[in-house]
């Protein structure tokens, strides 16, 4: 620790070079930060303990419809305290490009989601309007939505019988909001009643695409999750009961291979990050090799002045990758509310503060090897002559 | 006075690719404890070569250098570290201070070599500086002090630990005369009042004139003894 100020100043010897490689460090950590949430949010393992609902869907893919009978069948699932149901509907507003999340719900839907406040008087107005809907408040704005509005929507999949094609007319009887700030991207959504889709849909009727289950204790969510999936064993409908943050993952997992992404990307970030922090390390340690040599002469072994170059690489690195990864936490809460709740990322987990440093530790001893062993071999006489 | 310094069929060869440049050929010298002794030749005399075995920064190819009774050619690479950071202090010609610290914390650089308190670091470093009157220059960084200031400094950190021998390779080869006049009193000073053995290489006759013992040096052959 006493030669900290040591390290320190030499560190920040060319302030300028210095303070441009930590930008560099804190763009590559704060990358790694915000990918690595990103992948863990969508990696969620199997176990559910712990959760408080439960998604079951169909084993095989989200697309396999299950049984609307089978939700009679789950709710007398002992733990098992409320089940709704859901329909992925594929709405569009007027253009392809304007894409509403809509479901097509079971009525105790909302009952589920305490997250989700809408008044009293629009609810029952939901209740007893066949075709309503209820739509989030972000969604209502982006539109200009309100109460007593008739909106068409276009379904990407079913086609409606009432209309003959995929034109859909609703009722907006309700706009609800989410409950917290976390919660904000509930308020993209539109949901309407599955009976209303169930006798229009053209494709058949009597399925639903997942339940949403609520469980009495999440610490027996995993046990309540096997006797739930061990209903529908050796069926043509096997189910799988999973976390609603591994069923999003899963829907994404669908459309893109997030964890090779974020390999990818990483891996060359790093890869630049190494020679870029390499060379600055290089091209330090040859402007100060007089200065080496003056510690070598007044006693410092060569071991030491290897050691504090090499401690001042780490030091660069730590400080660099430490500020990014703050940055990150700081900034990941706001990605993951303004993303819609499509990427389930509320801060920064301990294991990417690991890896991070982890990371942190074994770049600077990468870049700093060469530049150290060089310090350690310097021959002091030839280093004070210039050769 | 006894004797601090032996030196006995001292020779060094340096291997330029194949060629092989004998730079001192069988030099015997003893120095006295407490003396103050300018080595003096034209370039290339080996005068450098010399004081940098003296002061163990480099190993003789044939002969012994003890100092103190201690046979430094055989130490080892730490060892030899361990022995300069206790028993040498040195000044350069072109001062190596360490530009992004301060001068008080250049004299410390020693220190951290000891087991001395921070706090002890500090008093010592401010009464060396003191010793070299830049006690209020201690905060003041080398790009802020004069030549003459910057060498006093690095006298300042020779000396912190207090060491038995100074060697000095041209500490006034930067200066101008006043400098270099002040610097010059400074380490007969540090011979005379604080019995420092000096060991001085300068190319300035005036310079060699502070000195007790004048040695000249030429093809790396010691060629003649003055004695003040």
């Amino acid at each position: 620790m006493k030669y900290l100020h040591l390290i320190w100043a030499a560190l920040f010897r060319r302030k300028t070079r210095t303070l441009l490689t930590l930008v560099s460090i804190i763009a590559a950590f704060l990358l790694f930060g915000l990918l690595n949430s990103v992948r863990l949010a969508f990696s969620a393992g199997d176990s559910v303990d712990g959760a408080g609902r439960l998604i079951v869907n169909s084993r095989m893919s989200m697309q396999n419809p299950l049984p609307e009978s089978l939700g009679a069948r789950i709710a007398t699932v002992p733990g098992v305290t409320a089940v709704a149901s859901s329909n992925w509907f594929g709405g569009v507003y007027q253009d392809p490009r304007n894409q509403v999340v809509s479901f097509a719900v079971s009525q105790n839907y909302i009952d589920l989601y305490p997250e989700i406040v809408l008044p009293a008087d629009q609810r029952a107005a939901w209740e007893r309007t066949r075709t309503g809907a209820i739509v989030g408040a972000a969604l209502a704005k982006k539109y200009g939505w309100k109460v007593g509005d008739k909106i068409p929507l276009q379904s990407t999949i079913f086609p409606s019988k009432a209309s003959g094609n995929n034109t859909w007319t609703f009722d907006i009887t309700g706009i609800f909001h989410a409950k917290s700030e976390q919660d904000a991207g509930r308020e993209q959504l539109l949901l309407f009643h599955w009976k209303y889709f169930d006798e229009n849909n053209a494709f058949g009727a009597g399925t639903v695409h997942w339940y949403v289950v609520k469980v009495a204790d999440p610490a027996h969510a995993d046990a309540v999750a096997t006797t739930i999936d061990a209903i529908s064993a050796n069926s043509d409908h096997e189910t799988k009961a999973q976390t609603e943050q591994a069923f999003q993952a899963s829907f994404i997992k669908q459309l893109v291979n997030i964890g090779l992404i974020v390999v990818s990307i990483m891996g060359a970030v790093f890869f630049t990050l190494l020679l870029l922090t390499g060379n600055t390390m290089m091209q330090a340690v040859r402007e100060r090799t007089s200065e080496l040599a003056v510690l070598k002469t007044i006693g410092f072994s060569s071991r030491s002045v290897q050691v504090m170059v090499l401690a001042e690489s780490v030091l660069l690195l730590l400080l660099g990758g430490l500020i990014g990864l703050a940055v990150v936490s700081l900034i990941v809460p706001g990605i993951g509310a303004a993303s819609g709740g499509m990427i389930p990322v509320h801060g920064v987990s301990a294991s990417t503060w690991v890896i991070g440093i982890a990371l942190m530790l074994a770049i600077g001893v990468i870049v700093g090897w060469i530049p150290a062993w060089r310090a350690m071999r310097l021959n002091i006489v030839d280093a004070l002559s210039g050769r | 006075m006894g004797t601090l310094i032996e030196i006995r069929d001292l020779a060094k060869t340096y291997e330029r690719g194949k060629q092989k440049v004998e730079v001192l050929h069988h030099v015997n010298l003893d120095i006295a404890e407490g003396d103050f002794l300018a080595l003096m030749g034209p370039s290339g005399s080996g005068k450098t070569t010399l004081l940098n075995l003296i002061g163990g920064l480099d190993a003789p190819s044939a002969g012994s250098i003890g100092v103190g009774g201690q046979r430094i050619d055989q130490l080892g690479a730490g060892a030899l570290a361990r022995w300069r950071a206790s028993n040498v202090g040195f000044i350069f010609q072109f001062y190596n201070l360490m530009p992004m610290l301060s001068a008080q914390r250049n004299v410390e650089l020693p220190l951290l070599l000891t087991k001395l308190s921070a706090a002890q670091r500090r008093k010592n470093a401010s009464i060396a500086l003191q010793l070299v009157g830049l006690a209020d220059r201690a905060s003041h960084k080398p790009g802020e002090l004069s030549g003459g200031q910057q060498q006093r400094v690095a006298i300042a950190r020779a000396i912190v630990s207090d060491p038995t021998l100074l060697v000095c390779d041209e500490p006034t080869g930067d200066l101008d005369r006043q400098s270099a006049e002040d610097v010059l009193g400074l380490l007969q000073q540090l011979n005379r009042e604080h019995g420092k053995t000096i060991v001085m290489v300068t190319h300035d006759p005036k310079a060699a004139e502070y000195a007790t013992h004048t040695l000249h040096l030429d093809k790396g052959t010691l060629v003649e003894q003055a004695t003040a």
